[in-house]
């Protein structure tokens, strides 16, 4: 049969390889594009960073006045108690008028001495507290205090505000300007960390506005989702993938969980409202029924995923379990579930992540709101950090649109730390066969 | 089968106790008009700085989505209040009577809805009938309705500029484009005579023209973000904006107001009630509640007084309107009282 051997001639061997080279210009080609596809989505996500952080870092500071208030005995602690009940409750603000007006002598009139007042944040006489609980010595003193600046004042000296306006048409009005002006070259004017951006609710003044109040609200929902939807989602993956028949009824089930998974998120928020609200009369705007709004969205992605993982688990092991003469129970609890857990904590943060970032079922339940109080419990009035993002974007006062920036930069942190768990947990747990 | 029912168990033992919790509220709770929802939340924020109370919660719903939830019922589960950039409708007046409730009438002040373009550009000077030529879907052209035809301003009136009719606008969900349309629209087309004809003999058929903004594309409809509308503005000085006062007062120094009628939308000619497109805000409030719902009352009282809604009012900051002193004083006491609204 050796005659059969093809013998390979010149000439064909030419045209191989004209079209191995068209060949090799395709893949070229194909990695290419492959490659500027990754380049442009790399160019937009660092595009949409640079925009966010470019606007938002400016947030992280504070601009605080320092104003020598004179701490008298007689507004402060009147009966020379001393307690800090007594310090605490005394009008501070009276003092730091008093103190501005001596600082701009010759202020008259109403519009003036508003003007002036507003050069402060409307919660600076706190600044003034907080100064002499911490040292109640003062009292009786004049001290140099860092007191917070108002938004508008703020924006100026980030740079939002330009001199150059007209003044009309700018919220630093020029008198307003003189005063600023006489406290920078006084080296008055100094910039902080802003703390209160951390420890504040929500408000509507800019300065004084914080994002504790979303990342509680986002901590109670999540709670609450990870406790309703990571039991279910495992257990009915468990059930459906080693303990149910294969018939038209686990087709139909599965056929529905794969379809949920790809349903509005709105229409989520719709059922909460009609049965969790309407039906079962649980409190609006809570966490509890934002987190079984948001545990019904995610259940699908979290049950999808561990069926995945436990497929992959090979069935050798199931059958080398069950030679030994364990039971289905023991085999899937013992062996089966250990080895696809890192795929199940991998699918659910992947679904939490999700849930972290969703706002419209929450629309219907009532969580975009106005919440200024930090929620103390899950029935608590509470909001979450998209929301926030999407309320502070609506507010008309220039001070917000850097406070919109922050919030999604830390939204981003959160994400990027619950991605990066869900990788470290693959990366460390998984196994390969 | 043992797990699920625990966990059915576990899921109704948290249900009974959340709505335990929520037997007694002791939070005020107010929907309503994103128009609203600024100042009404400036107002909740320092009545819960300043009272014992919770701050009150304050969701933006919209004027018929609020009213819709607050004429629903009494109870806990259904608001206290709810703002409104419009009066009350007979409909929504009728359910709310249907369902047990009375209702406190409460105006806080006026808004103006602006038209406003990019400082880059000049300012536009329009009445409020070229208004309506520029953006209804039908115009009368020689005696006959037509769709409309211009695409430039200067298609309209010779004095505007030869530039593209280009309108960012809210949508018609919006309370604002209720009233825009309301306002500038129906008062451009009264000044038609033969649509003026038409109004009295047939009223809806004039709303219908009236109201119906054209979908040709000038007129685009940019969503209930209205700093979105201004960063478009910004970007594209040939388009106009339309959207509240507060927003052009926050601005002032990108965007202009165009002035409608020979008034320009400052916060003095509103107030004075010179500029013609402007609507009053209101809230109500629910009667049933006051008393089972601690803080109401205090709530009405420091929205209306002096310090919140006069003159030099926080919420003169905020760019509310305030009202003439006297009305704020009649308004007040009715408000104080707690006056049944009757229709």
């Amino acid at each position: 049969m050796t005659d059969n051997t093809p013998h390979i001639e010149t000439g064909p061997l030419e045209i191989n390889q004209a079209l191995l080279k068209k060949r090799n210009a395709r893949e070229i080609r194909f990695r290419l594009y492959g490659l500027s596809a990754v380049l442009t989505a790399i160019m937009v996500l660092c595009l949409l960073l640079t925009s966010i952080i470019s606007k938002g870092y400016t947030a992280f500071e504070q601009t605080y006045i320092l104003i020598d208030v004179r701490l008298d005995t007689e507004t402060i602690d009147p009966k020379g108690t001393n307690r800090l009940e007594d310090l605490a409750a005394a009008s501070y603000k009276s003092l730091l008028r008093a103190a501005l007006r001596e600082q701009f002598p010759g202020i008259e009139g109403r519009r003036e001495k508003r003007q002036l007042y507003g050069i402060l944040g409307t919660s600076a006489d706190y600044d003034v507290r907080d100064a002499v609980l911490d040292n109640p010595k003062l009292v009786g003193t004049t001290a140099t205090i860092a007191v917070k600046a108002s938004d508008d004042v703020d924006s100026y000296f980030k740079g939002y505000i330009s001199r150059d306006v007209p003044e009309d048409n700018r919220k630093v009005k020029d008198l307003e300007l003189i005063w600023l002006d006489t406290f920078q070259a006084d080296d008055r004017i100094i910039k902080k960390f802003n703390v209160d951006f951390f420890t504040n609710g929500d408000s509507r003044e800019p300065e004084e506005a914080g994002i504790l109040g979303a990342v509680i609200g986002s901590l109670y929902t999540l709670a609450i989702t990870l406790a309703l939807c990571f039991p279910i989602g495992v257990l009915t993956a468990i059930y459906l993938e080693e303990f149910a028949p294969t018939n038209r009824w686990t087709d139909i089930i599965e056929v529905n969980i794969n379809n949920l998974a790809a349903v509005p998120s709105i229409v989520f928020g719709l059922l909460g409202l009609a049965i969790f609200l309407n039906f079962f009369g649980l409190p609006r705007s809570a966490p509890l029924v934002g987190g079984m709004v948001l545990a019904l969205m995610t259940l699908p992605t979290i049950i999808i995923a561990s069926r995945a993982a436990l497929k992959a688990v090979p069935p050798s092991i199931r059958e080398a379990a069950l030679g030994i003469g364990a039971s289905r129970m023991q085999t899937v609890f013992h062996h089966v579930l250990p080895l696809a857990m890192p795929g199940i904590l991998t699918g659910t943060i992947l679904g939490m992540a999700q849930a972290l970032g969703e706002t419209a079922p929450l629309l219907m339940i009532g969580m975009v709101a106005f919440i200024a109080d930090i929620p103390s419990s899950m029935g608590d009035a509470a909001t979450v950090l998209p929301v926030q993002i999407f309320l502070w974007a609506d507010s008309p006062e220039r001070g917000f649109v850097e406070k919109t920036s922050a919030a999604i930069m830390v939204l981003l942190a959160f994400l990027v730390v619950m991605n990066a768990i869900a990788v470290i947990l693959r990366k460390r747990f998984e196994r390969r066969w | 089968m043992i797990k699920k029912v625990l966990t059915a168990t576990a899921l109704a033992g948290m249900m009974m106790a959340a709505a335990g919790a929520a037997q007694a509220r002791d939070q005020i709770r107010i929907v309503g008009s994103s128009t609203v929802f600024p100042f009404s939340t400036t107002v909740a924020e320092t009545f819960g700085k300043t009272t014992g109370f919770k701050t009150p919660v304050v969701e933006s719903t919209g004027s018929g989505g609020g009213m819709k939830l607050f004429c629903s019922g009494v109870g806990i589960e259904h608001p206290d209040i709810t703002n409104a950039s419009r009066r009350i409708k007979a409909s929504e007046y009728e359910k709310c009577t249907k369902n047990g409730v009375s209702i406190t009438e409460v105006k806080i002040g006026f808004d103006g809805i602006v038209l406003a373009n990019s400082k880059q550009s000049d300012r536009l000077t329009l009445t409020k009938k070229q208004i309506f030529l520029a953006l209804a879907k039908q115009v009368p052209v020689n005696g006959k309705m037509v769709d409309n035809p211009y695409q430039n301003w200067s298609d309209i009136d010779k004095g505007l500029p030869n530039s593209k009719i280009e309108v960012l606008g809210p949508p018609p969900t919006s309370g604002t484009r209720d009233a825009f349309v309301e306002l500038a629209m129906e008062g451009g087309a009264k000044k038609f005579e033969s649509l003026k004809a038409l109004r009295k003999s047939d009223k809806k058929a004039f709303k219908a023209i009236a109201h119906t903004i054209r979908e040709d594309g000038a007129y685009v409809e940019a969503g209930e973000n209205d700093n979105l509308i201004i960063q478009k503005l910004e970007a594209n000085p040939k388009a106009v904006g339309i959207f509240g006062f507060s927003f052009l007062d926050q601005n002032a120094d990108k965007i202009q107001g165009s002035i409608v009628e020979g008034a320009e939308p400052t916060f003095e000619n509103i107030a004075a009630g010179d500029y013609g497109v402007s609507r009053s805000l209101y809230f109500y409030v629910k009667k049933e509640h006051v008393g089972s719902v601690p803080g109401i009352e205090e709530f009405v009282k420091a929205f209306t007084s002096e310090n919140a809604w006069g003159d030099e009012g926080y919420l003169a900051d905020k760019g509310l309107i305030p009202l003439p002193a006297a009305d704020r004083e009649l308004i007040k006491n009715s408000a104080r009282g707690l006056t049944s609204l009757s229709m």
